[in-house]
């Protein structure tokens, strides 16, 4: 495997090698030294064209947890709006002798652009609203962790917020999918894109009808200029009907997970503390972060997968 | 003393006749349509077909302003290679074609690159900023039979009823850019299910069919003359269809890409495909042809659109939209090959001269006394398209490597020949 | 070392009894050398020194009954000098469920050879504490090292050719020659 741009590429088994690739991880980062050197002498450069504290020092602690070097460009957007200055940016990160670039960016795309001008591995650490394929892998590894389930065949699992606008939801729609999983977009008519019909999906707008039969109550962030921009009227109303609250909580199933990529809104999304739910996940979601990103670097750059012949 | 030309061999195809002969040229214009001529300069023409030379409504040029990606010389050496003997510049320059002495310049630069007839359009707003009437009687007096906002549409319903009612007054042309912008924010392609996947915000096709038929309401109140530039949805065709049944003075175009592309091309993230009206899907291109063939449609327009390579390597979102289109447009209509020659010659020639106002120079037949802007194509050779060799500044072709059908031999402007074998004379 | 190795076409160099007994012996030796099991932890090697260290363990543990030696296994994939130059295939997940720190660590593993896979299993098991001591135990001593490592307790020294494969189970210890290989 070269890159990592979206579930899609990844495919069933790049998908399930990985979830297994992640537990060799995790027992590394159990041990009271968390280092191997994997990947000494690599380095993996974040180029972070969107700010993500949280993704870029997940990666970051995975790159430094195999011995890889690590080298961070936060650029803001203004100064890269130009596709020279782009081109030039990887370009020159490429000719300081770089192995993997990870690439977050507002633009729909751009792991793939820049794929075409440099050597170097790709990891999409999020396009625009297109795909997030680590998050997926996170959110798999937890439910797999979680249930102790190798395929979600026959599992429910319910996206609830704004699809159209979350890359989150494609790569967890895809990678739910393949793994046998149901999947349920729950979500007002102006949150979802203009067409699903070719999605493994089934699509409700009323919250209350599917949480009592959910396994996984996947809670999307809402942004608030989604209320500007006219997706919702108010973000009260948002939150009563599509919001997680005590009430909500109590309608769950006793053995359902509730998951949210984070970072979450308080008050919106999240009207209850994560803490108040017995089966919440969203803490192991950002602890497997670690673990799933480090399976991933070492795939791409250490496994030699791409020397090929036999192991 | 200017040399005589003889095209020998070729097809002559004319609106009533169709003959093998030979065209003599000689002082700028057709002197003699018959077997076994001899001229000064004898240009091989067998299987070939010659018509009147093509004229483009819709060519970008980008001069004044973004000589980066293109100037008037070197888009009118891609459009005499294309067979374009006229081409209606398009005025969102910089500054815009809103004043005489900008539509003057155009027409000189032009005059002075020498290879087509550089027609300006004019703006119908200043600064095509969709807020007040551009000076549209002195710029009709300079010469301006078209008027567009093209890039935008007027958005303000209001402003385009006065638009077209002053227009009826000048006796010109207003031609529509149709997008209702609230709808297209953001708008990257095709609002359908590859957008879905891609997470990109559609260009629904509502936007463009809402102004399509706000526009045909406002000339049948009007009664002034109106163009629909590059039509690109299967309900846009069927709103022309129906109001040139009333017998509205309207007419429309479309583009050799939207005859031949579609949306799925976007999930290549390669912003070549990125145009405005987006790449629409097959159902589309189906009802397109149609409206070719039905009449409904009058003119292929290419719609070239010239970006230099480093805007065009920008991401989906912010990379410009627009595809080169002058050297393809033939190749790619006798590629798809729905329709007859005489109907190419129709849409990419008589009807848009006609469209333009340029009708007593250009799509005329090939007969004795027609000036000699004339166009000899051979509609059988394939050929592969290379961005690198296209005389264009600028390489956004999104047909690089494709094979074609059908490709420009000769091209005669003005009774000289600008292309002789595929090659640009000047 | 190898699954392709046939056994068919290859010599046998210790048979069942012969790799029990060597166990039994390496079992004994380890207890003699280090006067008794107080803090002795045994680390097999994903994967051929796994059930080698637990068949020792198992006699340490008959031989001394005062304390129980605890035994884990170790995969080293994620510490070898040679990621990236060929495919990598991970053993089973490292298991070390005690504390390493102090204690005396023999590595067990099925056969030494160029010594670079100890030599990523010395590296590994610092993850895990500071070993008072490191001893090495292997079934098999075939030669050709790379690197200076030396076995403490070895069950057979086995003359080899540099390309022959070895494989070492409770079932023989089994040489495919060069030539055999890859046919």
């Amino acid at each position: 495997m070269k890159h990592l741009r979206s579930i899609d590429e990844l495919g069933l088994d790049g998908l399930t090698g990985l979830l297994q690739l992640t537990d060799h991880m995790a027992e590394i980062n159990q041990r009271p030294v968390p280092k191997v050197p994997a990947l000494r002498g690599r380095t993996v450069a974040s180029l972070f064209f969107e700010d993500s504290t949280r993704t870029r020092l997940s990666f970051e602690t995975a790159a430094k947890r195999l011995s890889a070097d690590t080298m961070t460009f936060n650029v803001s957007t203004s100064s890269v709006n130009k596709g020279e200055s782009l081109r030039d940016t990887v370009a020159t990160i490429t000719d300081m002798g770089v192995d993997a670039f990870v690439v977050r960016h507002k633009s729909v795309g751009i792991p793939w652009q820049i794929s075409q001008w440099t050597t170097a591995s790709i990891i999409n650490a999020g396009d625009g609203a297109h795909q997030h394929p680590t998050q997926a892998l996170v959110d798999c590894y937890t439910i797999r962790e979680a249930t102790h389930a190798q395929s979600f065949a026959g599992m429910k699992i319910a996206i609830v917020g704004d699809i159209k606008h979350s890359r989150v939801a494609r790569s967890n729609i895809q990678a739910f999918s393949l793994l046998g999983a149901k999947v349920t977009l729950v979500a007002p008519p102006t949150l979802l894109p203009p067409d699903v019909s070719h999605w493994p999906v089934t699509v409700a707008h009323k919250l209350d009808e599917v949480i009592g039969q959910t396994d996984v109550l996947y809670m999307l962030r809402l942004q608030s200029e989604r209320m500007a921009q006219g997706h919702v009227p108010t973000l009260r109303e948002y939150s009563e009907q599509y919001g997680l609250t005590h009430k909500r909580v109590l309608a769950l199933k006793s053995d359902a997970i509730v998951m949210h990529p984070g970072p979450m809104n308080r008050g919106v999304e999240m009207q209850i503390d994560p803490s108040d739910v017995k089966n919440s996940l969203i803490h192991r979601q950002v602890a497997n972060g670690v673990s799933v990103r480090m399976a991933v670097l070492f795939e791409l750059l250490g496994s030699g997968s791409n020397l090929g012949g036999q192991a | 003393m200017s040399q005589s030309i003889v095209i020998k061999g070729a097809t002559v195809v004319n609106r009533e006749s169709q003959q093998v002969a030979d065209v003599k040229i000689e002082n700028g214009f057709v002197v003699e349509v018959a077997k076994n001529l001899k001229g000064d300069l004898q240009l091989d023409a067998s299987g070939c077909i010659v018509s009147s030379g093509f004229v483009d409504l819709h060519a970008h040029l980008r001069e004044p302003g973004k000589e980066e990606a293109e100037t008037i010389e070197t888009g009118s050496r891609a459009g005499a290679l294309g067979g374009y003997t006229a081409l209606v510049a398009m005025p969102n320059t910089d500054p815009p074609q809103d004043s005489v002495a900008v539509i003057d310049f155009v027409r000189e630069q032009g005059k002075r690159a020498g290879l087509v007839d550089v027609v300006p359009s004019g703006c119908i707003t200043l600064g095509r900023q969709g807020e007040s009437l551009a000076p549209m009687a002195e710029l009709s007096l300079a010469g301006v039979t078209l008027f567009t906002d093209d890039g935008n549409g007027v958005q303000d319903a209001a402003l385009m009823r006065r638009a077209l009612e002053y227009a009826r007054g000048l006796g010109v042309t207003l031609a529509q850019h149709c997008e209702v912008a609230e709808l297209t924010k953001g708008a990257v392609m095709n609002e359908c299910s590859c957008c879905t996947d891609l997470g990109l915000p559609g260009w629904p096709a509502i936007a463009e069919e809402l102004m399509v038929f706000r526009d045909i309401e406002l000339v049948r109140i009007t009664g002034a003359s109106m163009h629909f530039l590059h039509l690109s949805t299967k309900r846009s065709v069927e709103l022309v269809r129906a109001a040139k049944r009333d017998g509205l003075p309207i007419t429309a175009e479309v583009t050799p890409h939207h005859l031949s592309l579609t949306q799925e091309l976007l999930a290549s993230y390669d912003s070549v495909y990125k145009v405005n009206p987006p790449l629409r899907s097959a159902e589309d291109i189906r009802a397109l042809k149609d409206g070719l063939r039905d009449g409904t449609i009058d003119a292929i327009a290419t719609d070239h659109a010239p970006h230099p390579r480093r805007d065009k390597e920008m991401s989906l979102d912010l990379a410009p939209p627009g595809m080169l289109g002058l050297e393809t447009a033939l190749g790619v209509v006798l590629a798809e090959g729905m329709c007859e020659i005489r109907d190419v010659v129709a849409l990419m020639s008589w009807n848009p001269a006609k469209i333009a106002r340029i009708g007593s120079t250009h799509g005329l037949d090939v007969v004795a006394g027609a000036n000699a802007n004339l166009c000899v194509f051979d509609p059988e050779l394939t050929w592969s398209v290379d961005p690198d060799r296209l005389a264009s500044k600028s390489t956004n072709t999104p047909y690089a490597g494709k094979t074609l059908r059908g490709r420009v031999r000769h091209t005669i402007f003005k009774g000289t020949a600008t292309v002789i074998d595929g090659q640009a004379q000047k | 070392m190898s699954k392709s190795a046939s056994i068919n076409s290859s010599r046998e160099a210790m048979t069942a009894a012969d790799v029990s007994r060597a166990i039994v012996r390496i079992a004994h030796e380890i207890v003699e050398r280090n006067h008794g099991v107080e803090g002795l932890a045994i680390v097999g090697l994903q994967r051929g020194g796994v059930w080698i260290a637990e068949a020792i363990t198992e006699q340490i543990n008959k031989i001394e009954t005062s304390v129980a030696v605890p035994v884990g296994a170790l995969d080293v994939s994620l510490h070898r000098d040679d990621i990236g130059l060929r495919p990598v295939s991970l053993g089973a997940i490292s298991n070390i469920p005690f504390d390493l720190s102090g204690a005396t660590v023999v590595l067990v593993d099925d056969v030494l050879y160029t010594g670079r896979t100890v030599r990523a299993a010395m590296e590994g098991l610092n993850n895990y504490g500071r070993p008072r001591a490191v001893q090495l135990a292997v079934l098999v001593d075939r030669g050709h090292r790379e690197l200076p490592i030396r076995p403490d307790f070895v069950g057979k020294n086995l003359p080899t050719h540099n390309k022959d494969e070895v494989s070492a189970t409770a079932a023989g210890v089994f040489v495919a020659p060069h030539s055999e290989v890859g046919k």
